[in-house]
């Protein structure tokens, strides 16, 4: 049997063992991995290949990438995306200032040659978090997050830095990466991201949890909580997604209700409780009259689902 | 919820080929898959057994539905099948997916055809081997009470939704009633038919006792799991009976669909106008006319000005802050648009949304603004009855008269119109045979920064009858548009001009 000859990088030297490991590398630094999270990690720590993370809003795509650089020890670098985001703010920058004040200092006695030499030196370049990340002496994770916001031209920039790891500068030179970076991008899918992009990265959809995996989750930040109160709060919280609102609660929103049942001391989640405490979960005044509507109601409800 | 789809002819077990496995190796037509592998690749045919012949079929297959699997991402799939373990079936079905199906619609492409394919490179193995099941003919015919008893556990594991208990009473279901009835030869058929005896429905049933699981109506999607479990085990006896692979057929429309409703379709909207936002807001025209207003960046103009040591010979201006879009929209509500009229009212509500400086307009004979209706409600049927009922349109003749539609909408907002400003249109263009009055329109277009036309009808049909969107099309861009792939189109269209314009 012949497998095509593969052009992978060897495995990064911190790579994990196996599937398994991630996962549990990942529960203990306070992130409960889903199945396909698991191994697509793990993936992207063995291959060095960047992975595109799409989802709704608030479903942990941010908190894996955190998590991942907490458990393999490295430092996590961030670039957040928005409209009109330039290679100035991504890429590098020279320091102005510096170069200015470079100049004043020197300019009686020298030459413009060596002073020209010399103000386009790697000391007087501001690295962004794309330079940042590949010039690390540790290796490290670099999240470009919500890579949707930034325009096509943003992301044909990033094909170069994803596909070889490597800045050219004009003024410098090339800037070859010397440790491999995991990347991670993550998008809310509000645009289709291009199909060459895509090409470059291991793909995973995050989705909300099923109902037993977001117990989990709670459980785990909330450890006071009791058991019966949390079960209730996830099922509560699946029915308020199942309704139509501009934004459903997210896995972040449901830990802080969580917590917030718990300051209030609460044993059980009743019609009173869920009203005064939607506004955790349910954060626009349409979607509260929904919420308020359909499942404030069912809740009065004698509880004939058990 | 598509019992129609699946009578298809091609699940009538093909008649002529005779039975037994050893009768298959001589049938190339039967035997699809071996068949393609050895056309397409036929250098190296040594190596074509095993697992790589098996991905890179799965890859053909992707891209025969018509997902984008580039060579790139086929080398990628053999790189992560050489780091994870093939003994979990969940793994490697991952580990697949995260390289070949690279958005939720192909990851769903990716499921059904994943499925189907190791599911048929399983059974055309074992009808190759002779392997056969010796249990189901075992099974003994069931009395009443046992067959109510089954239906109860049906019922109850659709509830619960368990996949195993599913799988293992959907067999049990098939041999209890292969007992009863006659199998009318068409799965599709035999599936309904069981479905129906088992008495599985997604509606509720009141008259059933208290405590039937049935009796508050099954969920759907378990439902049509089990259909689809159902479904498999009647094929995979079809294929031992026959020792015979049906044709495989392209997934229909219905199959690759998400799940959606018309809640889901109303977010859709919801969500390409929210791009649609993002474009008018980054790369509309509203710069025009601000060039005078530029402000110089001091930091990077001194910056620049190192280059020619320390004198500001090249200005640098500070970005200009795109401000924000003012958008009109005239939404034609009249008879011969009905069918569209559901989904422009739920872009109108999209826009509402996401726009701030945003008025809207229906029109039929003549004009109304319905701003205010979209601004105090938000419940979406609640404002298209609001709509339909007061608006107001002097709907005397119920026909379309669009030169008095702008000659009232110049009048209307003549005023407020500015290069900023970007006018959609949503109509048909059928003007009844009045006079279109294009020239008035050219007086809004050349106002306006942007116009746009949105039409409902097939291009086909632009321009007969009394269709007259050529005459407004000389000053609008104008785009065929009734689903939301047609809308997401446009948004991405919107950006072409205005980067020829730029370079």
């Amino acid at each position: 049997m012949s497998v095509p000859p593969s052009s992978a990088p060897a495995p990064l030297a911190d790579a994990p063992a196996s599937v398994a490991d991630v996962a549990a590398g990942l529960r203990s630094v306070g992130y409960l991995p889903g199945e396909s999270t698991a191994l697509v990690s793990f993936l992207a720590t063995r291959l060095g290949k960047p992975v595109l993370v799409e989802g709704p809003a608030g479903v942990g795509k941010t908190e894996l990438a955190k998590a991942l650089a907490s458990y393999l020890g490295r430092e996590l670098v961030r670039l957040q995306c928005y409209e009109g985001l330039d290679e100035a703010k991504a890429l590098y920058e020279w320091n102005y200032r510096k170069q200015l004040l470079r100049i004043q200092a020197e300019a009686s006695d020298t030459g413009w040659d060596a002073v020209q030499e010399d103000i386009f030196g790697e000391e007087f370049l501001l690295a962004r978090p794309l330079m940042t990340a590949i010039a690390s002496e540790q290796p490290v994770v670099l999240l470009i997050d919500e890579i949707d916001k930034t325009d096509q031209e943003f992301e044909a920039m990033l094909l170069e830095v994803l596909s070889d790891f490597q800045i050219s500068i004009p003024e410098l030179g090339r800037v070859e990466s010397r440790t491999h970076p995991i990347v991670l991008l993550t998008s809310n899918n509000s645009r289709e991201l291009t199909e060459a992009l895509k090409r470059r990265c291991l793909y995973l959809w995050l989705d909300y949890p099923a109902l037993e995996h977001e117990l989990e989750i709670v459980r785990l930040h909330t450890p006071e909580l009791s058991e019966t109160v949390a079960r209730r709060l996830v099922e509560v919280i699946g029915m308020v997604r199942a309704l139509d609102l501009k934004k459903p609660p997210s896995i972040a929103e449901s830990i802080d209700w969580a917590r917030a049942l718990l300051l209030l001391g609460v044993k059980e989640i009743d019609t009173d409780t869920f009203m005064e405490t939607m506004s955790v979960i349910v954060k626009h005044r349409t979607d509260m009259d929904v919420v308020a509507d359909r499942v404030g109601l069912k809740l009065s409800a004698p509880a004939d689902v058990a | 919820m598509s019992p129609d789809r699946r009578d298809g002819p091609e699940s009538v077990s093909a008649p002529s080929i005779p039975d037994g496995p050893e009768s298959v190796p001589s049938k190339p037509e039967g035997l699809q898959a071996p068949n393609t592998r050895l056309d397409r690749a036929p250098t190296s045919g040594a190596d074509l057994d095993g697992l790589p012949a098996r991905i890179l079929e799965l890859g053909e297959e992707l891209r025969r539905e018509g997902v984008k699997v580039g060579t790139s991402e086929m080398l990628d799939a053999f790189e992560v099948l050489g780091e994870i373990s093939w003994t979990s079936q969940d793994d490697f079905r991952e580990a697949l997916a995260a390289t070949l199906a690279k958005s939720q619609e192909d990851r769903r492409v990716f499921e059904l055809v994943f499925d189907r394919f190791f599911f048929r490179a399983v059974e055309i193995a074992a009808a190759r081997e002779g392997v056969r099941e010796e249990d189901r003919a075992s099974l003994e015919e069931l009395s009443d009470e046992q067959l109510e008893d089954l239906r109860a556990q049906i019922a109850a594991a659709l509830r619960d939704g368990s996949e195993g208990a599913m799988r293992d009473l959907a067999r049990m279901a098939i041999a209890a009633f292969a007992h009863r009835q006659e199998g009318s030869g068409v799965i599709g058929v035999d599936v309904q038919r069981i479905r129906r005896a088992l008495g599985l429905r997604a509606e509720p049933q009141p008259e059933l006792p208290q405590g039937d699981p049935r009796r508050d109506g099954l969920p759907r999607d378990a439902l049509r799991r089990f259909e689809a479990l159902l479904r498999r085990e009647l094929e995979r006896a079809q294929i031992e009976r026959t020792g015979n692979l049906p044709p495989s057929r392209p997934l229909g429309e219905l199959d690759r669909a998400l799940p959606s409703g018309p809640l889901a379709d109303l977010a859709a909207v919801h969500r390409v106008v929210a791009q649609l936002r993002r474009r008018l807001a980054t790369q509309g025209m509203q710069n025009r006319g601000h060039r005078h207003h530029a402000h110089v960046d001091v930091r990077r103009t001194m910056r620049a000005s190192l280059q020619t040591g320390g004198v500001p010979v090249v200005l640098k201006y500070r970005p200009r802050r795109p401000k924000r879009p003012e958008i009109y929209v005239l939404c034609d509500v009249s008879t011969s648009v009905t069918s569209a009229s559901v989904f422009f009212l739920s872009v109108l509500h999209a826009l509402h949304d996401t726009f701030r400086k945003m008025r809207s307009f229906v029109f039929i004979e003549r004009i109304s603004e319905v701003t205010d209706i979209f601004e105090h409600e938000r419940n979406f049927r609640k404002v298209s009855e609001q709509i339909s009922s007061d608006a107001g349109v002097a709907d005397i003749s119920g026909y379309t008269d669009y030169g008095r539609v702008w000659s009232e909408f110049l009048v209307q907002v003549e005023d407020d119109l500015h290069p900023r400003a970007t006018v959609i249109v949503l109509g048909d263009a059928r003007t009844n045979g009045r006079d279109p009055r294009a020239d008035i329109f050219a007086q809004i277009a050349a106002r306006a920064g942007r116009t746009f036309w949105l039409n409902p009808e097939p291009r086909l049909y632009w321009n007969y009858g009394d269709s007259v969107i050529a005459a407004y099309e000389e000053f609008c861009t104008a785009f065929e548009c009734w689903t939301t792939a047609q809308l997401e189109d446009f948004v991405r269209a919107l950006t072409r001009p205005v980067i020829a314009a730029a370079g």
